[in-house]
């Protein structure tokens, strides 16, 4: 069917590392993008399907979908030594970089015109993290919760940790337990409809 | 003597206890099981915790932070790195990254391995559509968090707003408007 060139396995350790610390580099504001490319057209490692897969796991998951993704590719080829290389090469070179810009910012913070950069930067920064708020709203349509409720349990959510201060951790427990509970109650089917 | 120098430097704990150090490491491992949405989502907890609650840093400082990382190439959870730097040094990136990265590896590994794919089953469903309102609204959280230098200015607010529609509406690279804010921010915001 899609015929396409066969996919091929990472060769070592030192290879993964290697490719997750390229696509890293290339990842100015975020890495999935880069790493559909690298991945699946570059190294063929996965085919377009197998990445959605890893992707939509690593969405159930918690932590960063990039780096359960290079875990898991990692694992499966070699074991945890992969999963660590893979996942060493997603980190170690920009975490580099991203400490020594911080470093230089510690050093030069007083200077107004890098104060008013990051403050400039800052601002942006909240932008690009409402502007992914804004896209996700448009998910919520299809959600089996209903957009009242998503509404509710949303904004709830944002009064509490967002405007109350409120920790996450009885936040997420208390309306998160809710609203599997409620999803759940839809998602099941009828009782006696068989 | 300078190795020495810079290995105190390097090694040195900003005022921090261990003890301070092992806390964080225990905070942000909590963390990690929550951040469901991303890492980004659990930034107002971060914020609360490190700002708030300990006073170790400033909220010019924590969002300082997360732009920084913004900035600069690589996954965007290395603002949980900048975090830990700020506060305790080396020994602080290793404790936020640890923590932040220790448990929730461990079960995507775990899942991998053991669990396989039922991605389709209600109760996995059930799951990520309960909690994706949550998502929603501790990304709108972050975002009003991280204002929090530069609140009422209005410059800022544009830069918040334009940001917005620009990534809504086209596909342009954040790259450009972290730059373009880093200008703006220069010459308006200093």
């Amino acid at each position: 069917m899609n015929a396409g060139p066969p996919l091929r396995q990472p060769a070592s350790s030192a290879e993964l590392f290697r490719v997750f610390n390229r696509l890293a580099l290339q990842g100015f504001g975020g890495v999935l993008p880069v790493a559909h490319r690298a991945l699946v057209e570059r190294e063929r490692w996965l085919s377009p399907a197998q990445f959605v897969e890893l992707l939509t796991l690593g969405q159930v998951l918690p932590g960063p979908n990039i780096i359960n993704m290079a875990l898991i590719i990692g694992d499966r080829s070699f074991g945890w030594r992969g999963a660590l290389a893979a996942c060493a090469g997603l980190l170690t070179v920009p975490m580099f970089i991203v400490l020594a810009l911080a470093t230089a910012y510690g050093y030069y913070a007083g200077n107004a015109l890098v104060a008013g950069a990051l403050r400039g930067m800052g601002a942006v920064a909240a932008g690009l993290i409402l502007a992914t708020a804004v896209k996700l709203l448009r998910t919520l349509k299809t959600n089996p919760l209903g957009l009242p409720w998503c509404g509710v349990l949303g904004g709830a959510t944002l009064v509490m940790v967002g405007f109350l201060r409120w920790p996450m951790v009885w936040v997420v427990l208390g309306l998160g337990g809710v609203g599997m509970a409620l999803a759940w109650r839809r998602l099941r089917p009828p009782a006696g409809a068989a | 003597m300078t190795t020495f120098t810079a290995m105190g430097e390097l090694l040195a704990l900003r005022g921090l206890g261990w003890g301070d150090v092992l806390q964080l490491w225990a905070h942000f491992m909590l963390l990690s099981l929550l951040a469901v949405g991303g890492a980004i989502t659990t930034a107002p907890d971060m914020q609360r915790w490190l700002v708030g609650e300990q006073g170790w840093m400033s909220d010019a400082q924590f969002t300082a932070g997360v732009a920084i990382a913004q900035a600069a190439p690589g996954p965007n959870i290395l603002f949980v790195a900048v975090m830990g730097w700020q506060v305790a040094g080396a020994a602080g990136v290793a404790a936020t990254m640890l923590g932040i990265m220790g448990p929730s590896s461990l079960l995507a590994l775990a899942v991998a391995r053991f669990g396989q794919r039922r991605a389709d089953s209600i109760a996995l469903r059930a799951f990520t559509a309960g909690l994706m309102p949550l998502t929603l609204g501790l990304l709108l959280s972050t975002g009003w968090v991280l204002t929090a230098p530069t609140r009422g200015e209005w410059m800022a607010g544009l830069l918040v707003l334009g940001t917005v529609v620009v990534m809504v509406r086209t596909r342009i690279s954040p790259m450009w408007l972290v730059a373009a804010g880093a200008v703006l921010g220069a010459l308006a915001l200093g």
